[in-house]
């Protein structure tokens, strides 16, 4: 599902506010920024806007958000939905004890970790990022959660990239986005 | 122990709280109930000179001009009676994780804040009745703790969100800021086009220890001709220091740990 589709009329707006930077990290990469949109306080505002018209009312107890651009919209929308935030985060910074879940990288392996008692059976979750590739980070987001008894609502992202099909990764959990990049 | 405190920055501010003069001798800065302070009291008048703010009442003695934001006219803290009832619920939101990252470190956590729903909103709406109005335009954060605070008081202003960020994670061209550790050096990013020179900058954070990488902020800012109007933190550490090492650049912070 995306707003993209819906033609929602402040997409637009949102879609020309991010800017394709090609070959980083690496050659033949054309990197997503969504830096630029950050610069324009009303795209900015719309973008946290469409999220949370999504999620209001909706009994969602838990933002998730993967560190770092997932911290940028995770919280603004976590406070006008009443929810707590929760960040998710690489290894060794958050100084509690904390659950780990790795993940598969094209190169390698890496890993996402979240504080114990952060989040409680039955809470009803988002997870917030600003983009979604091939789905590997979200997945291990959600087995996060899942693995202390929370319900994943829904995955949020400002981005697709549907080449990448990260939609299919996640084990038939909805996931909405804003803007779709081929 | 910690205290709950607000504190304030260094320039002088025209209060609109009251529209009473203050009697004779009085130090010219209300109390939230009305009242005023004593001229027998160590209290020094919060500051914060604002452009375009409207005067109600007569200047403070001696705090008018770049020569009143020495350091000697810096306020002590505002007294615990002062205190906004908010701040003690922030307070106790975080967390202390002792002997984090290493041995004799009591890290301060503030994910914890972040669970309790009304602190961190509150928490937000302290720097957003601080700033609004006041003519910023630009709120940077630090990474990564400070994308937690800094994107939802930018919203709120109206004002643009710069990140800036460890090396090499901006795609785009950047300007960087090589800063001390206790143990080497670090480097701090910002995106070239991202300010303008004029513009007017909050720099957020979590939390200040020894001031190195809000002054690394600073500078990146500095550089590019922006305004560096206020830091503002969560919290403050204030044995580290910090607050000496922005020199002129006032700090505002919301809780103080010893």
């Amino acid at each position: 599902m995306s707003a993209y589709r819906d033609k929602d009329p402040r997409i637009h707006g949102i879609q020309s506010r991010i800017r394709v930077v090609p070959n980083f990290p690496k050659s033949g990469i054309m990197f997503q920024d969504i830096t630029t949109l950050l610069l324009d306080p009303k795209a900015f505002k719309d973008t946290v806007d469409l999220f949370v018209e999504r999620y209001r009312g909706k009994n969602i107890s838990v933002v998730a958000g993967i560190e770092a651009r997932g911290f940028i919209f995770g919280p603004a929308i976590a406070l006008e939905i009443g929810a707590k935030f929760v960040p998710l985060r690489k290894p060794k910074k958050l100084p509690g004890k904390v659950i780990s879940e790795e993940y598969e990288l094209e190169y390698g392996r890496d890993c996402l970790e979240m504080h114990l008692g952060a989040v409680e059976p039955g809470d009803r979750a988002l997870v917030v990022d600003d983009l979604i590739a091939t789905g590997g980070t979200l997945c291990a987001a959600m087995k996060l959660l899942e693995r202390v008894g929370a319900d994943v609502v829904e995955c949020a992202c400002v981005i697709e990239l549907p080449d990448l099909k990260g939609r299919e990764q996640l084990n038939g959990k909805p996931l909405y986005v804003l803007v779709e990049s081929h | 122990m910690r205290r709950a405190l607000i504190l304030y920055s260094s320039n002088p501010i025209y209060s609109q709280l009251s529209t009473t003069r203050a009697p004779p001798g009085y130090v010219v800065f209300p109390k939230r109930d009305g009242g005023w302070i004593p001229p027998s009291s160590s209290y020094q008048p919060p500051v914060f000179r604002m452009r375009n703010y409207k005067c109600t009442l007569p200047p403070p003695l001696g705090s008018v001009g770049a020569a009143s934001d020495s350091v000697a006219n810096r306020p002590k803290m505002a007294s615990q009676d002062e205190q906004d009832p908010r701040i003690s619920k922030i307070s106790s939101a975080i967390r202390v994780i002792p002997n984090f990252p290493k041995p004799g470190i009591m890290f301060q956590d503030i994910t914890t804040l972040l669970l309790d729903t009304k602190a961190f909103r509150d928490t937000i709406d302290l720097f957003v009745e601080r700033y609004r109005g006041k003519d910023i335009s630009v709120v940077a954060g630090i990474e990564a703790r400070g994308f937690i605070f800094g994107p939802p008081i930018a919203l709120a202003i109206g004002a643009k969100f710069v990140p800036m960020r460890k090396p090499n994670k901006l795609p785009g061209e950047v300007i960087s800021e090589e800063y001390s550790l206790e143990y080497g050096t670090d480097k701090m990013e910002m995106h070239v086009g991202a300010v303008q020179a004029g513009e007017r900058a909050l720099i957020i954070d979590d939390l200040i220890a020894t001031g190195g990488t809000l002054c690394a902020a600073i500078r990146l800012l500095e550089r590019v001709g922006v305004q560096v109007v206020e830091c503002a933190c969560v919290i403050e550490l204030p044995e580290l220091k910090g607050r000496e090492r922005l020199g002129d650049k006032p700090l505002f912070v919301l809780v103080s740990s010893d």
